[in-house]
């Protein structure tokens, strides 16, 4: 624990892991000589420091894993999954979330200020997956951890968490990648680029330079939301929670109203989430999904990547999801055994689509609880204490 | 797959039968390995190392929570998930005859693994040859109940099996019935006759065909 611990005013936990000493050399080419990681732990680190748990979270989510949020209000965002006497039990492990490096939520990114007093905005460096990993991993260094027990999440939160087992070779015990992929698809980096032309398109978006304008680019974030949420839920989905139902009226209007509960819904999550969310922070971690791809770093065979880990996985795909699909899944499952690596792979038969991770998902649950417990007594922890 | 008519709560006999054809150390791929028990005997008696195959999700949950290394699929359709030569052997214990493409799955195991060691209940026992002849209908065995409750999907002799191992080039290297009988492939007529339930080693390759060729019962079936 050698940085200093920033508990700012506004609440946030923060630590420096990047000095003009010790910089942080991005992918890109480019390197942060100041980088704070905002971040949050529950549970206390064991004597053996052997309970360390690590969640990503995905890309519009935070470090508040499993405790409301003070800036936004808003509640825990995975309170099914982490918590006392859940999967992931807080009364067993340490648990350390961060807010990627370029998110919005403490941690260092292009709204953040620069050492000249301005603000980043879209000249901050690009970045990947492997350099907000890259972050991850000097944080716990920086907080004394060597190994970690078990790193999950979902999404661009399990792209994290592979990179996290080959970055951090063999000090992650057992990885949980979900409804996640080795690379980010070709139909993924098209949704996430009509996302990033809204928000340009936008102008007070000003090339990035909204926040000295004092006007943010909140109609462009908010279609780049409403679209994306689209490929969040499905069909099925869909047609359960709205069909055509019409919203707060008996017949169409004729008009560019909001006429069907669908669009509502969608407005509204698209407004409520500008409230919280930096456009900046979306192009930007948008960006590092594409540049993802686990194979091409490893001369093509996503296998390599994977090779001689002792590493044991449980990989999760959700039967419904179309934005990272099981087919997805089942491809980083056959480079993790054509690896040798011990992996499991669960299916869960659902129609919640891509969210249905953070949603009740009773048998998502029972496998994440088994995998841990099992990975947890190989591992020489203690058993989870019976509830009553 | 829970395929057995007769609920044991020790260990399956075809499952002991099976773990004699592994050796100490190999990586193993038990397809339809329901709630794992067979890769726990296989783990504990023979120091393997195992992977299962499972469809149920009770199963793979169970799998998943006893710390065994599961895939969720079907072995009809999921089985090139796994690379060329990744496992020592691969093992369909009572599942073959529950299988939409029993030739598909076969030939994908002998691609996976170097060897497949199949287990199955041989229809060509005695009793159910002498149920067809003096009766006309086939006992269901293993279990006193009607054919469309119980039985295999798909029910062959040891001869049906050995043509279809010949049909993939692959070996029949050991047999092994589930009272722990052993023998080789000049026992297959033997076996046929005597046996329930038996345990085939298919290796790829060597000699394609030439022993099953030499058999001295002679083919009953259409070229």
């Amino acid at each position: 624990m050698t940085a200093p611990d920033l508990r700012s005013a506004d609440g946030l936990r923060r630590l420096v892991i990047a000095t003009p000493d010790q910089p942080l050399r991005l992918d890109g080419g480019r390197a942060l000589d100041h980088v704070e990681i905002a971040y949050e732990t529950w549970g206390e680190m064991s004597s053996r420091k052997d309970n360390v748990v690590i969640i990503c979270h995905a890309l519009t989510g935070d470090q508040f894993v499993a405790s409301d949020n003070p800036i936004t209000g808003r509640p825990a965002w995975w309170p099914r999954m982490v918590g006392p006497g859940k999967p992931i039990d807080t009364d067993r492990f340490f648990v350390v979330a961060t807010n990627v490096l370029g998110g919005c939520m403490g941690s260092t990114g292009p709204a953040s200020i620069r050492s000249d007093g301005s603000v980043w905005g879209a000249e901050f460096p690009h970045i990947t997956i492997a350099d907000m990993v890259r972050a991850q991993i000097a944080l716990i260094d920086r907080l004394g951890v060597e190994d970690v027990f078990l790193a999950l999440g979902g999404s661009i939160g399990g792209m994290q968490v592979l990179q996290w087992t080959v970055q951090a070779r063999n000090r992650v015990f057992s990885a949980i990648p979900i409804a996640s992929a080795g690379r980010q698809s070709a139909q993924n980096i098209g949704f996430y680029e009509v996302g990033r032309q809204a928000i340009m398109a936008d102008p007070n978006w000003r090339e990035g330079a909204y926040l000295a304008a004092g006007r943010r680019p909140d109609r462009g974030l908010a279609v780049a939301r409403m679209a994306a949420h689209i490929t969040y839920v499905s069909e099925a989905a869909l047609k359960r929670k709205f069909d055509r139902r019409l919203q707060d009226r008996q017949s169409v209007g004729f008009g560019f109203d909001a006429d069907f509960q669908i669009e509502s819904y969608l407005r509204h999550q698209g407004q409520s989430f500008v409230d919280r969310f930096d456009a900046n922070s979306y192009l930007y971690i948008t960006r590092a999904m594409d540049y993802f791809d686990l194979a091409a770093d490893h001369g093509g065979v996503l296998a390599n990547a994977f090779r001689g880990l002792s590493t044991r996985f449980c990989v999760f795909s959700f039967s419904s999801d179309w934005h990272y699909t099981p087919e997805e899944s089942r491809d980083l499952v056959r480079a993790l055994n054509a690896a040798g690596c011990e992996t499991s792979y669960v299916s869960i038969e659902t129609d919640k689509g891509h969210d249905a991770f953070l949603l009740e998902e009773p048998n998502f649950e029972a496998a994440v609880t088994g995998f841990v417990d099992a990975a947890a007594e190989a591992r020489g922890l203690p058993a989870r204490m019976p509830r009553s | 797959m829970t395929a057995s008519g007769r609920p044991s709560p020790g260990r399956r006999a075809d499952h002991l039968a099976i773990s004699r054809h592994i050796r100490p150390g190999e990586l193993v791929l038990d397809v339809g390995c329901g709630d794992g028990q067979l890769m726990e005997l296989l783990q504990q008696d023979r120091g393997a190392r195992t992977r299962g195959l499972e469809v149920e999700q009770a199963g793979v949950n169970r799998c998943v929570a006893k710390g065994l290394a599961v895939v969720q699929g079907d072995a009809d359709r999921d089985l090139p998930v796994y690379p060329d030569d990744a496992f020592d052997a691969a093992i369909l214990s009572k599942t073959i005859q529950e299988m939409a493409r029993p030739k598909f799955v076969l030939g994908e195991l002998s691609r996976i693994a170097r060897r497949v060691i199949v287990s199955f209940r041989n229809y060509g026992h005695w009793r159910v040859r002498a149920s067809l002849l003096t009766s006309g209908r086939i006992p269901a065995l293993g279990a006193n109940r009607a054919w469309w409750s119980d039985g295999a999907r798909r029910p062959c002799t040891a001869r049906d099996m050995a043509e279809l191992a010949e049909e993939l080039g692959l070996s029949l290297t050991a047999i092994t019935a589930a009272s722990g009988a052993t023998g080789d492939r000049r026992s297959l007529t033997r076996f046929n006759w005597t046996a329930e339930e038996l345990v085939f080693v298919l290796e790829r390759g060597e000699r394609p065909g030439a022993l099953l060729s030499a058999a001295p019962e002679p083919s009953q079936h259409d070229p």
